[in-house]
């Protein structure tokens, strides 16, 4: 491209402001005994450099599962092992067993940091350039504007670099984007193999595989189930088994093993939810106490069906009509679909929802921006916790400074730009005077914003009510301990105004679909464009 | 609560001109941009020039103004002139919310994560005047195409190279010092000159200098050109009046007089000034030439100021930043004339980054560390000297061999 120079140097800032990000503190820093996330990273080296691999998921005397034990898959296991062998270069008692408990010092933080940088620049941030890169009848500015808002967005830095999550997200991230790259630029192969590599890195990007299944099925059916479309449909049964196989062979010896790796991936004896968290459950939980009233078992079922009802439209339409452009629509939406309907959801997990927006990001700019502005905002309490409240409004500003001068957001919020016209259109059949979509969608948003700096500004300022401890963290996610009216508004405000945004991507575009079909409204919708074919129009 | 509350009014404030930018202004967005980079580097290594701020603090807010200069309790006494004394006095009256403690005279390296915050934001928010001198610099730039593209335009290139400086961001917001500020006045005296606003400009550097008194350097410079161009103009005759005095063509003449005293008297940190002035009298291919060479070297050798580890990486990547940014963009303003760099220059700027490797990676594991300690600074003062001597001699050539321009064209 022309411009490598700018695109170069958004890398560069990109880091830069990673970087300065993490010059802050992190999870758990001088709060003995457990310490955090940052601890719980640290020990995961020592445990998979000390131990033997037939230890490491098991509880013994040198590996005790209540003390950070391992609960990722084992890609994350081989990577700490890789980290470790480093320390142990550098400095021997940063892994040392058991006594390097609770290590904490400034080269420790450097080191720990450093890696967190180095896994970053080398799977997160080329897969960011080339999604840009390939996006098509964008100008090259354009381009390298989406790259910057992309690097730019918050949660993911916030979370990578100053809470320090464990098992570095932008890994699991940015291998999720390779697969997304590869298949849709048709290396099907190749990117369900990164898709299999992510899902071994963080048991979390099952979230994102319903997508990928559904399109290239779509994509062997369309080939024709006889002929190629069988042949790629072994290929890559064939792929993910031995992707599988190889990240999990040290484990396939005993049956136990692979179990016991099981069951530290998916604690279903936790509950529904823990913590506040942003999604359905523990909005309902403020009227109607669902763990109390309903049995395990059936919490259980109720979150797989509802996930399932949610879900399934979106990757229907996405079997029988594979295409790149409809691929990260449904990806936004199921992904959206688990975070606010599944079994023992955390706060973090919005980002799983918020990778595949900032691949929609140039084709909806005004949604996109208020929903990754709305995620960073839900993670504020876990942030706060951590003496993060400067980086998070500044890198938030920054994101939306970023974005609305690349994408001039408030310029577009037209039915059409924001892909609600054939829903418009059908509505105003019955309702013909329902013009006012566009203008109700802003003045939402700024109330959503309004209500974000009100509760960020409440939070730092004010201290809560001796009664009411977590108040503010509550007023901000979806957990109530009181049953106050004004306090229910203030609870409910953000999630009010956010709840439109949440619908739009579920329902938004396949309702469209849906809607123009029963209205026998032709429209073009471009949503759904196959590649390498003219547009269609719906009949 | 004090803190948070002000720190709360400083980012909400910032949030409104952030709403504000929805509305395209690139030169908000720019401004604003790098005004939270500095709040990112708040948490940064500070140097002992951060002691000696606070310490001028104490003295000014709790002596009287006859003690000022006599104080000498801690090793850091007041040394700059009577204005800056004064600015010291009023960010006094702020900082008291902050800390109280930060203003006693006896409170020796007293730095409570208040006091740095304080301290902090003193400096962000008084380059909101380097904010508006740029904003001035750049009306006074026209492009000679109109450039449709944004990022072809020299006002933008302009901007960010001012706004975004490397040498700026390291010194300031890291090292700790008030040169943005300083410099936002030396700027805007510059516009005014540019602007034929010569009152203007002469006693905004007549009250700089009152500031800070190392702006002697260029003082020269500005009374032989309030001389020639205010005092002594064309309504004589030109033959006549310049018979009285040596020609300087009017297109450089201010700046180049500036940087040229600049260079003589350069010192680590005035290479800043320099390759400013320089930066604002680019007007073709030979200028661009000299600016990327001086200003390269230049932000090179700030890099011994910061020899903290966690600072290693923000210095690498803002340095390399703004270097590819300014090289290429210049590139790309002037790829209509002649190649920007011949290849001696070009291995000598590609030179900086093995000696980088060597001073800061390979040095400090070898066995040379413990008898010869200052190898890495000697190689890297050695090396940035070459550069910026060289960069001086060319710009004296072109002074001297470039054809005068007329009165009337501006840059």
């Amino acid at each position: 491209m022309e411009k490598w120079y700018l695109m170069t140097a958004v890398v560069l800032l990109g880091l830069t402001v990673r970087w300065t990000v993490s010059l802050n503190s992190y999870s758990g820093a001088g709060k003995p005994p457990m310490f955090g996330d940052y601890e719980a990273q640290r020990h995961w080296q020592e445990i998979t450099f000390n131990l033997p691999i037939k230890q490491w998921y098991f509880n013994s005397s040198d590996n005790n599962l209540q003390y950070w034990g391992l609960d990722y898959p084992p890609l994350t296991a081989y990577h700490s092992l890789l980290c470790a062998y480093v320390a142990q270069f550098i400095n021997p008692d940063w892994i040392a067993l058991h006594s390097s408990r609770g290590y904490e010092s400034q080269a420790h933080k450097l080191f720990m940091r450093a890696t967190v940088l180095i896994a970053d620049l080398l799977i997160y941030i080329p897969a960011v350039v080339l999604h840009c890169c390939c996006l098509k009848e964008i100008s090259t500015k354009k381009k390298i504007a989406n790259a910057l808002c992309i690097l730019l967005y918050p949660g993911l830095i916030l979370i990578d670099y100053g809470h320090f999550q464990i098992m570095y997200n932008s890994v699991s991230l940015g291998l999720a984007l390779w697969g997304v790259l590869g298949v849709s630029c048709d290396w099907d192969l190749l990117g369900s193999l990164a898709f299999c590599l992510a899902v071994n890195y963080k048991q979390m990007e099952l979230y994102h595989s319903l997508p990928f299944f559904c399109f290239l099925l779509g994509k062997c059916f369309k080939k024709g189930l006889k002929g190629k479309g069988f042949v790629l449909f072994v290929k890559l049964a064939g792929t993910v088994v031995a992707s599988f196989t190889l990240c999990w062979l040290p484990f396939f010896t005993e049956r136990a093993q692979a179990l016991q790796v099981l069951r530290r991936l998916f604690p279903v004896d936790r509950g529904l939810f823990e913590d506040k968290v942003a999604n359905i459950w523990c909005s309902v939980s403020v009227f109607l106490k669902i763990k109390d009233i309903l049995p395990h078992h059936v919490q259980i079922i109720v979150s797989f069906c509802l996930t399932l009802l949610s879900l399934l439209p979106a990757c229907v339409k996405l079997t029988l009509q594979p295409s790149p452009k409809g691929f990260r629509f449904t990806l936004v939406s199921c992904a959206l679909s688990f975070f606010l309907f599944s079994f023992q959801v955390h706060e973090k997990s919005i980002l799983l929802v918020s990778l595949p927006v900032c691949l929609v990001l140039s084709e909806i700019p005004f949604m996109s921006t208020w929903f990754l502005l709305v995620s960073t905002f839900s993670m504020l309490p876990l942030l706060l916790k951590d003496d993060l409240l400067m980086p998070s409004v500044v890198t938030t500003m920054a994101f939306f400074i970023a974005c609305a001068t690349s994408f001039s957001i408030f310029e577009k919020t037209s039915e059409e730009e924001l892909r609600l016209k054939s829903f418009s259109v059908s509505v105003r059949k019955h309702l013909p005077r329902f013009t006012f979509l566009p203008r109700i969608i802003q003045h939402l948003f700024i109330i959503s914003v309004i209500t974000m700096v009100l509760l960020t500004l409440m939070t730092v300022t004010l201290d809560p009510p001796q009664k009411l401890p977590d108040l503010f963290s509550v007023l901000i996610s979806t957990e109530l301990t009181s049953a106050n009216p004004p306090l229910l508004l203030r609870k409910t405000g953000p999630e009010l105004t956010s709840v439109p945004i949440f619908l739009y991507f579920i329902c938004g575009t396949p309702t469209t679909a849906w809607c123009a079909k029963r209205c026998h409204v032709r429209t073009q919708d471009s949503n759904w464009q196959t590649p390498g074919r003219q547009s269609r129009t719906y009949t | 609560m004090r803190i948070k509350w002000v720190e709360c009014a400083a980012l909400s404030v910032m949030a409104a001109l952030s709403v504000m930018t929805g509305g395209g202004s690139w030169f908000l967005a720019l401004a604003l941009g790098v005004t939270l980079l500095k709040c990112l580097l708040i948490p940064t290594y500070h140097s002992t020039d951060f002691e000696v701020h606070r310490n001028w603090l104490a003295i000014t807010h709790s002596l009287p103004i006859s003690q000022w200069y006599y104080e000498a309790t801690s090793e850091w006494t007041l040394d700059y002139p009577p204005f800056f004394a004064w600015f010291e006095y009023a960010l006094s009256h702020v900082a008291k919310y902050f800390d109280q403690e930060m203003l006693n005279v006896h409170n020796l390296n007293y730095s409570s994560s208040r006091t740095l915050l304080f301290q902090r934001f003193s400096v962000i928010f008084t380059d909101a005047l380097f904010v508006y001198a740029v904003h001035e610099c750049c009306k006074c730039v026209d492009g000679k195409k109109a450039c449709k593209e944004l990022t072809e335009k020299p006002k933008f290139i302009l901007s960010v190279l001012l706004l975004w400086n490397f040498g700026l961001l390291i010194v300031d917001h890291i090292h700790f010092q008030y040169n943005g500020f300083l410099f936002g006045l030396m700027l805007l005296s510059i516009a005014r000159l540019f602007q034929k606003r010569h009152m203007e400009g002469a006693f905004l550097f007549a009250v700089l200098l009152h500031f800070k008194h190392i702006y002697l350097y260029v003082a020269p410079a500005y009374g032989i050109y309030l001389l020639r161009s205010y005092c002594f103009t064309a309504n004589k005759p030109e033959p006549a009046a310049s018979s009285l005095f040596p020609t300087l063509p009017f297109q450089e003449g201010p700046l180049s007089c500036i940087l040229g005293s600049k260079l003589l008297g350069c010192v680590q940190c005035f290479g800043q000034s320099a390759l400013r002035h320089r930066l604002l009298s680019v007007g073709k291919a030979g200028d661009a030439s000299i600016f990327l060479i001086l200003s390269t070297t230049g932000h090179y050798s700030l890099f011994p100021l910061l020899f903290t580890a966690p600072e290693l990486p923000i210095k690498i990547l803002l340095m390399l930043l703004f270097t590819i940014y300014s090289i290429s963009s210049l590139k790309t303003l002037f790829r209509k004339e002649k190649p920007l760099f011949n290849w001696m220059e070009t291995f000598y700027l590609l030179g900086l980054g093995p000696l980088e490797v060597f001073c800061e990676f390979v040095f400090p594991f070898t066995s040379w560390k413990l008898k010869y300690p200052f190898i890495p600074l000697l190689l890297t003062s050695v090396y940035c000297a070459v550069g910026i001597t060289y960069a001086w001699f060319k710009l004296y050539v072109s002074v001297f061999t470039d054809p005068p321009v007329g009165k009337t064209k501006k840059q």
